[in-house]
This record gives C-alpha cells, structure tokens and sequence, in this order.
C-alpha cells in the first residue's frame, strides 16, 4: 500500500484539548474559554496557581479537576508569592523548563493581591501571572472591584451609586514595573491570545498577561453574547489589544481603523442600562482618549524602541 | 565542630545542615541575622538552595507552600507582627499537609512598638495547626531544626521552632555543629509521595464540601497525635547520633519532687538555678520544661506531675480575659485525670521584662506558703 500523501495544515490554534470536559463555570463564562485556549498555548509542561476566585470553583469540587496540569489552589491575595515559591522549587529541582502560570481574577490581581504581584514583578520572576478580568467580584456575587469600570452596577455599586471611579489602568502599572513582557488578550481573538501566550512562555522573567473575560451573570447579558460582547470591546477601542516589552516598547497588535460607537458595547449589557445619554458621551471620551494616548505610545516605541 | 553562635546563626546553620531548598523571607528585628548569614551561605554556594527575598511575610509564608508543594524542602524564619501577618497562610500550610519548617523568634506584639521577648506571637498561632517547640538554649535551636524537618516530613505537618528574641537570638553561646555528613545519614533527601507534577497532574486544596471536609481534619489530628510519639522517636534518633536527646518534655529533678515548676522557653534555665539553690536547703521541687506545645504531651505531663502536691506555672504571655496559656493548657489535660493538686498560675516577664532567679524564688515562695492560688493569675513584678 502507498502512503498516503498528507496535506500539511499548520494551525494557529493548536487542535489537542487539554481542559477536560465538564466544569463549573457560568454559561457563557470567559474565563472558561481563556483556561481552554491558555492551555493549548502552553502545553502539558505546566504548574498552575490559582488563589480565590471563579476559577478556585469552576476546575470542580475534590477530588475533580478539570484543569488537566498541576494546580495548587491558594488563599487569595498569593497568586504570585505561590507561584515564586513553585519556581524557585523546580529551579533547584532542575524542572527549570516547567512554565509556572499563576491564575488570577481581578479581584486578587488589581486588589488583594497586588502587592504579591509588584514584589514578584520586581523580583523578576520567571513566572506568568494571568489576570482574567470580569471587572468585579463575581465568585462572591458581583461586587465592585479596583477592575471594575466607570458607570457599571454591581451589589456594592448600586444603580443610585454607580460606579463613577475608573478603571486601575493594570497594564500600565505592570508596564512601570519594567518586566520583560505585558500583554492583554481578549477571548474573541484566539488567534491573538494564543500567539501571546506562546511568546510569554519563551521569554525568561516576568509575564503579565491581562484577559478580557465577559460574565453573563455579573454584566448582565445573555450568555450567548459573549463572544459578540468581547469583540465589541476591541471594535469600539474600549480594549485595545497591545503588548509591552520591557514596559517601553508598545505594539498595536489590532488594528481598529472604523471604531464603532461604545454604546454599541454598553448597550448589550444590563450593568450599563442606567447610564444616561450625557454619561455615555463621558464613557466614550474617555475612550478615546485613552486610545490616542495608547497609540502616541505606540508611536513613540516605534522611533525610541525600534 | 564547637562554635561561639548567637541564636539565630543557630538557626541558620540548622537550616543549612538539613539542606533547605527554598527559603523565602523578610526582615523583621530581632530575625534579621537569620536571613544575613542565610543569604551569605547561598551567594557562596555552600548551600544549593533557591533565596526568595519576598516583600512580606505573608508572602514568605505562600512562597514556602508553593515550593513544598512543588517538592523541595522549604524553610522561612519571622517574629511576632511578621508571623501574625502570617497568620492566615500557616493554616493553609498545615491544612495542605507541607512539611515547612520555620523559626520564630519570640517578640511580643505591638503596640507599643517593642522588640523584647514575649510569647503571645506564637501562642497566636496555636491553633493554626502546626507543630510548635519551644527552645531554651541555642545549641537546641541547631538541633531542633534539623530534628524538626525529619518530623515534619514524617507526619506532613509544618513545624514551628521557637526561642526567646534577644535572651537567645542575640546571646552568643557555645554551639556544637554536627557535621553534614553525619545529618545527611539522619535527615534524607525531601521525597514526597505526592506532588505538583506535569507527569501526574492532580489538583490540591480544591473545592471541598460537607462530606469531605472534616475527614480531612480528622487526618490532620491523627497526625498530630502520631506526632507526639514521633517527636519523642526522632529525639532519641537523633541523641544517639549527637549525644543530645531532645522529648516533649525536659525534666529537671522532678522525679522526687514534692512542688513542680512548669516552664518555656529560656525561663527554664533560670529556673534550674532556682531549683539547685532551693534544694539545698532542703526543698524537694523539681523544673518540668515543655517543649511541645502542638501537639501537647499530655499523657507525658500526667505521669510527670503523678504524686506531686503542688504545680506552679509560669507564662511569659498572657490570655487577655483569662489566664497565662501553659497554665491553661496544663491544668485542662489534667482534668480527666486523678491529678486534684493546687496548680498556681503565674504571668511575667512580658515585653522582655527580666525574670531573675529572686523572682522565680518568689513564686516558688508563694506557691508553698499558699494552701490554693488566690487568685487565677498572679501577676509577678508587674507595677501594679
């Protein structure tokens, strides 16, 4: 019998399934998918941290796991102290090419556990920290958090007392913090977030990478518009896909040349309906605001950073 | 090889003798010299262990579960605000089951700001589930850290060593150091049975409901009662090797003993003194020093104090509302018990105060004059 001749077919997106099937997230749950597709990137090779939040539930209740690698769940603001102690030991146990990923929400990024994440950062770890960020406390029932947006409801943000706070600019403080590599993914664009996390797995130091990951239940939308609502985000410039390397060199990894109008974006989420038509204005100035000063940065890079 | 150490470069050549892997710490008064002469001994290469210089406490404590999770050997050292920042961590690392070792460094708790010794720090952490030994002299220090990891890593519970700030931390005394060949024969490589590993993925400390939980807890008592026999087993182990035999419990001429002191920490030696003083002029009183507070040597303390007509017992630390915690640890395992004799609680010493022999004597004094304790805490050389 000949061989068969077969087609080479390259895929961005690697096909084996690591996750196993059957978890406890949400319908409709972005940080579901962004574990998926963060696991396909990073392969088998992995020790995962994961200190409290969605995904302390979502992997399953003892003894299930649905996560497929290692995982060490830890108390909430440990995420990056947990994972430096997790290096440090396959270091001297000489598993040095063992990717170390802590996993966290953002709560226990831009909150309790910052100053684990700064010190880890400074420290230069050889670790991947993940923020998935659904912009408020969701696991404990949708309370505001440091990630939570300007105008949003959540239970301790109530419509009469709507969040009128921005957002903690979290790629930007990482940024300062000078680590070898900062990057923001969105689980509409496997193909981006994919690409990220092989690269932050094949650069030594610290990674940051920040996950925009919708909850149907905490923003008040269907399930079935996730990705939609995730795609938005980067269509109207709410969520500009960039990466940082060195925390000075800024790249664009999106283009958004037509932006189309934050209210387009707001509107598919109930956390949002209170806004009036003025406050809407307000978000979306502030929009574009922040894109321009994004991309004078990006402009910068490319005549000081090259 | 003797050396002139203080105590905590007792700690640190405790440490390096059982060939830690990772260390993880922060600086607080009076630990500082503990992670100075760690750092230097790993810069040099004289210990192959990863140095995480952390920027607190808390995270010392996650780093060392993480790395003894991960299956290397792990140890970090504090002090009173530094461990009770801890506090939540050190129930995770005994809950988890990860034989960290640790040193503490007795200092009482602010405010106001004071570095001098008390026991309160600790006695805090009680409950967090770990093993606690408390130390009277540095050459116990160096021992008992190497013996620690040998029990910790039989029982799978953390073990806390403990010792006075300055009364030990800064008092230089002679040390002998055992050589490493030696210890590496009593103390062998960290080979955990399960671990996180990409070859055997498993998940740990995960969601854990009603009908689960508490046979978890159950475990981890059983453990710690096993512990009691290990610490006395390994003890012996090792004072067979060095000469030195550490237990539960460390008698002094308590075995013909009419009145028992009951003692921590460096008060005990000072207490000896007492002790020989006052049996000279014919006073039959015996020291019973703890060393284990977790798990605690009940059964042993019983047959210690079987027959005696009086027990006095002397806390440098306190249970606001309440009495010194050994007192109270004392007299409840003696409750089901035939023991029904006077047993005196006695508070001192706090924030580093001195307790001098004439002041032990004076308990002694009260304690024998006094048909039954006064009061439920005596309060000695407290301006009142």
């Amino acid at each position: 019998m000949t061989e068969k001749k077969k087609r080479k077919i390259s895929l961005s997106i690697p096909a084996e399934e690591i996750m196993r099937p059957g978890n406890l997230a949400c319908q409709g749950c972005g940080a579901s998918l962004a574990m998926r597709y963060a696991l396909k990137a990073l392969g088998r090779n992995v020790i995962f941290d994961i200190p409290a939040c969605c995904w302390s539930v979502i992997d399953g209740p003892f003894p299930y796991s649905s996560i497929g690698v290692p995982l060490l769940h830890m108390a909430f603001e440990t995420a990056a102290s947990t994972a430096s102690g997790i290096r440090a030991a396959t270091k001297v146990l000489g598993k040095e090419d063992t990717t170390v990923v802590a996993w966290a929400g953002d709560g226990g990024t831009f909150d309790i556990g910052f100053q684990a994440l700064s010190g880890a950062a400074e420290r230069n770890e050889d670790i991947i920290y993940v923020c998935y960020d659904n912009e408020a406390y969701m696991n404990t029932g949708i309370q505001r958090s440091g990630a939570t947006p300007y105008g949003a409801w959540t239970t301790t943000t109530p419509v009469k007392h709507y969040k009128k706070l921005p957002k903690k600019d979290i790629i930007e403080i990482m940024a300062a913090h000078r680590i070898p590599y900062v990057a923001n993914v969105n689980i509409a664009y496997p193909e981006d977030f994919i690409r990220k996390f092989k690269k932050a797995a094949s650069i030594k130091g610290t990674k940051f990478i920040h996950v925009f990951s919708p909850c149907p239940p905490g923003w008040k939308m269907k399930p079935d518009d996730t990705i939609k609502v995730a795609k938005l985000a980067v269509q109207t410039r709410v969520f500009p896909l960039i990466e940082i390397e060195h925390g000075i060199k800024y790249t664009l990894n999106v283009k958004v040349n037509k932006p189309k109008p934050v209210f387009e974006y707001l509107k598919l989420q109930g956390r949002f309906k209170h806004l009036t038509e003025k406050e809407v204005q307000r978000i979306q100035e502030d929009v574009d605001a922040y894109w321009d000063y994004i991309m004078k940065k990006v402009e910068f890079s490319k005549e000081y950073a090259g | 090889m003797k050396k002139v150490l203080m105590g905590n470069h007792a700690i640190s050549y405790g440490a390096t003798l059982s060939r830690v892997q990772v260390i993880a710490a922060y600086p607080i008064t009076p630990q500082t010299q503990v992670v100075e002469l760690l750092s230097e001994i790993v810069a040099n290469g004289e210990l192959d262990a990863e140095f995480i210089k952390v920027e607190s406490e808390h995270s010392a404590m996650a780093a060392c579960i993480g790395a003894s999770a991960a299956g290397a050997r792990a140890f970090t050292a504090t002090s009173s605000q530094g461990l009770l920042l801890m506090h939540e961590v050190l129930h995770w690392a005994s809950r988890a089951r990860l034989p960290i070792v640790m040193a503490n460094i007795n200092r009482a708790i602010s405010p106001g700001w004071t570095i001098w010794t008390d026991q309160n720090d600790s006695l805090s952490q009680r409950d967090t589930g770990w093993m606690q030994i408390y130390t009277a002299d540095n050459q116990e220090v160096l021992d008992s850290i190497i013996i620690g990891y040998k029990v910790a890593e039989k029982v799978s519970i953390p073990l806390m060593i403990v010792l006075d700030a300055f009364v030990l931390s800064h008092t230089y005394e002679p040390v002998d150091v055992p050589d490493q060949e030696k210890i590496d024969k009593f103390l062998p490589p960290y080979k955990p049975k399960i671990k996180l590993d990409p070859e055997d993925p498993h998940a740990f400390g995960g969601l854990t409901a009603p009908n689960i939980y508490m046979e978890f807890q159950y475990n981890h008592q059983q453990a710690m009662m096993e512990a009691k026999k290990i610490i006395n087993e390994v003890g012996k182990e090792y004072g067979d090797i060095t000469g030195r035999y550490y237990q539960n419990l460390s008698p002094y001429k308590v075995d013909d003993a009419e009145y028992v002191v009951i003692t921590t920490g460096t008060i005990s030696k000072t207490t000896n003194i007492v002790v020989d003083k006052l049996r000279d002029s014919g006073v039959k009183i015996g020291n019973l020093r703890i060393r284990t507070l977790r798990p605690f040597p009940s059964e042993e303390i019983y047959e210690q104090l079987k027959g005696k007509k009086k027990v006095f017992v002397i806390d440098r630390n306190i249970s606001f509302g309440n009495t010194g915690i050994f007192f109270q640890e004392v007299k409840a395992s003696l409750y089901n018990t035939d023991i029904r004799v006077p047993i005196f609680g006695f508070v001192t010493g706090l924030g580093g105060r001195d307790v001098t022999p004439e002041l032990i004597e004076e308990i002694v004094n009260i304690g024998i004059k006094n048909e039954k304790p006064e009061e439920e805490v005596i309060w000695m050389g407290v301006k009142k």
